[in-house]
């Protein structure tokens, strides 16, 4: 009894501790100004004004399309380039695929950040700056997401292909019908992951985006807190909580999913 | 008999390149892109870090060794490295001693546990530029809510982001708060996979909740601390978007951690040859790092 207090009491006050931030800022974006300049922690009434305020000053609808947009693509150029990759080391038994496996797996210790001066120059020549092509293409190949397929379908058994083969199965109808549709919940894991990395991407949007066309939420963000931070914090806290509820919901939805790939991914792999 | 079985080694031959056809076709997507945006830029990276390089990528004259050996000298990047490892320092041990804490209670079984441990898992979900705003508000001298809280028990308010003293440190907090919601999930699924009967056949031996803690638990975790390390450590060598946000690498340079570094030095003053220099340092660094992490790490760890 006394032990299940205590662990009550621990949960509810590290609960509370950890979620303060976000709570925070959602009651700071139902305040008017004066409520946050004195001080107060509750809006004294729920005041929708922050929310209209942000929606006039910057093309919040904008920014979310396009951060929409590029989370969408980067997540099934994963989910394509990955399974493909996972399914010819498990299921293609060539010669020099431990070879080019091993390459692949070396490539983790190459820190993306050391690559992106002469990645910001391919763009900028190949014409893609300000284009869903810049902002998606780089990302597309994810060594994490191959390592994390390959894991899953090894498990199928070998068996499975080899009847499938029998009768008249090609290699590519048993990834279309077989593989992929067996390995739902790593694909939903993967997805989830990518959506939710490239949702919260900013070092590379801030690159290869220089106007309003083609700019995330996450810059977006950056851009109002420059011009607006100074005055009213009850706007910018409401457009943190507008950019954060997407991700949020994905994250509540796919926790379990998400659970359960990052923790084969890191005890197996 | 002979001409038969060349015949089929023939064969075997046939099919064996046939397989590695059809085994590239499958790569050809993952090669060609980490050959574009991998590969080559971090060999162009080191190609640069040789030459002056203007800021649309002019390749300039050869300078050989010349910008490693002035970074070696520069005062800034000697304390960009410094702040880079007490940042490391500050935001690793934090972040995984939480994380560990918050996983052991959310493992008890208890009701209602699965909402702790969507609650715990949330700031997986908060983007590098929301959870620096949001901080930045709590962080704030006269609104911000940290203040308040110093005023109430009467200590005097503290410069958090403009305090040379205090800014990284404030970095760093936000930091491992945003990073505790990765490394709890990892953890709690590490907690998770210890088998039962372990527990069972301790209880029997009449062991308390703390030696089960640090003779059972922590041993057998020691292969996922040993992860969560490895990608913490990775993690804070590669932190960027709160320090644009928070601080812009100041004040006096104390925030200049080293990725920040390398985009001020690329893309604010436009020599890319000397921040390409420091992408390979920084390389380097996290190659060293990684290696001496397993070379350790094989040794300490315990597996089930």
């Amino acid at each position: 009894m006394m032990r299940k207090f205590i662990f009550y009491f621990l949960l509810v006050l590290s609960s509370l501790i950890l979620f303060f931030p976000l709570l925070y800022a959602i009651s700071a974006s139902f305040m008017e100004p004066q409520e946050i300049y004195a001080g107060k922690l509750l809006p004294s009434s729920i005041s929708f004004d922050a929310y209209g305020e942000v929606f006039d000053r910057v093309p919040l609808v904008h920014f979310l399309l396009v951060s929409f947009t590029v989370s969408f693509i980067v997540m099934l150029g994963q989910l394509i380039v990955s399974s493909l990759s996972a399914y010819a080391f498990v299921f293609i038994p060539f010669k020099g695929r431990e070879l080019i496996f091993f390459l692949f797996l070396a490539t983790m210790l190459i820190p993306w950040e050391a690559t992106m001066i002469p990645n910001f120059l391919t763009i900028l020549n190949l014409g893609w700056v300000n284009t869903f092509a810049g902002l998606t293409f780089p990302f597309f190949a994810l060594p994490f997401g191959i390592f994390l397929l390959r894991q899953h379908f090894l498990t199928i058994p070998k068996e499975l292909w080899e009847s499938a083969q029998m009768d008249g199965c090609s290699r590519f109808k048993f990834y279309l019908k077989f593989v992929l549709p067996l390995s739902k919940s790593s694909l939903s894991a993967l997805g989830i992951y990518g959506f939710l990395t490239t949702w919260n991407q900013y070092l590379w949007p801030l690159l290869v985006t220089n106007d309003e066309s083609r700019r995330t939420v996450q810059i977006g963000l950056k851009m109002l807190i420059d011009t607006e931070s100074s005055s009213s914090w009850n706007m910018v806290m409401a457009g943190v909580v507008v950019i954060l509820i997407p991700t949020l919901i994905l994250l509540f939805i796919g926790l379990k999913y998400i659970r359960e790939g990052l923790t084969a991914g890191a005890l197996k792999g | 008999m002979g001409k038969n079985k060349s015949v089929t080694r023939n064969r075997k031959r046939l099919n064996q390149s046939n397989l590695f056809g059809t085994g590239m076709l499958y790569l050809l997507p993952a090669l060609l892109l980490l050959g574009v945006f991998l590969f080559y830029p971090i060999i162009m990276s080191l190609y640069y870090s040789f030459f002056e390089v203007g800021g649309g990528g002019q390749v300039g004259d050869f300078v050989g060794w010349e910008h490693y050996a002035s970074l070696l000298e520069s005062p800034q990047f000697r304390q960009s490295m410094v702040s880079t490892l007490l940042f490391v320092l500050y935001t690793v041990p934090a972040q995984i001693i939480i994380s560990l804490f918050l996983a052991v209670i959310a493992s008890e079984k208890l009701k209602g546990n699965g909402f702790f441990r969507t609650i715990f898992s949330s700031t997986l979900g908060v983007s590098v530029a929301a959870g620096a705003t949001i901080f930045m508000f709590l962080f704030h001298p006269s609104l911000g809510v940290l203040n308040n809280i110093l005023g109430m028990v009467g200590i005097d308010a503290v410069d958090w982001l403009t305090d040379s003293r205090w800014a990284l440190f404030s970095v760093a907090l936000t930091t491992v708060w945003m990073q505790i919601g990765i490394n709890f999930i990892i953890l709690l699924g590490g907690l998770q996979n210890i088998s039962r009967e372990l527990y069972e056949s301790a209880d029997i031996d009449g062991a308390g909740y703390f030696a089960k803690l640090f003779k059972i638990t922590i041993p057998l975790l020691s292969p996922v601390l040993f992860f969560v390390t490895i990608i913490g450590v990775i993690g804070s060598f590669q932190t960027f978007g709160q320090i644009d946000i928070l601080t812009g690498g100041g004040p006096a340079g104390s925030t200049n951690i080293i990725v920040y570094s390398i985009y001020q030095e690329a893309f604010s003053y436009g020599n890319f040859g000397y921040a390409s220099a420091q992408a390979i340092i920084l390389f380097i660094i996290i190659l060293i790092v990684t290696i001496i992490q397993f070379r350790v790490g094989e040794r300490r760890v315990h597996y089930q």
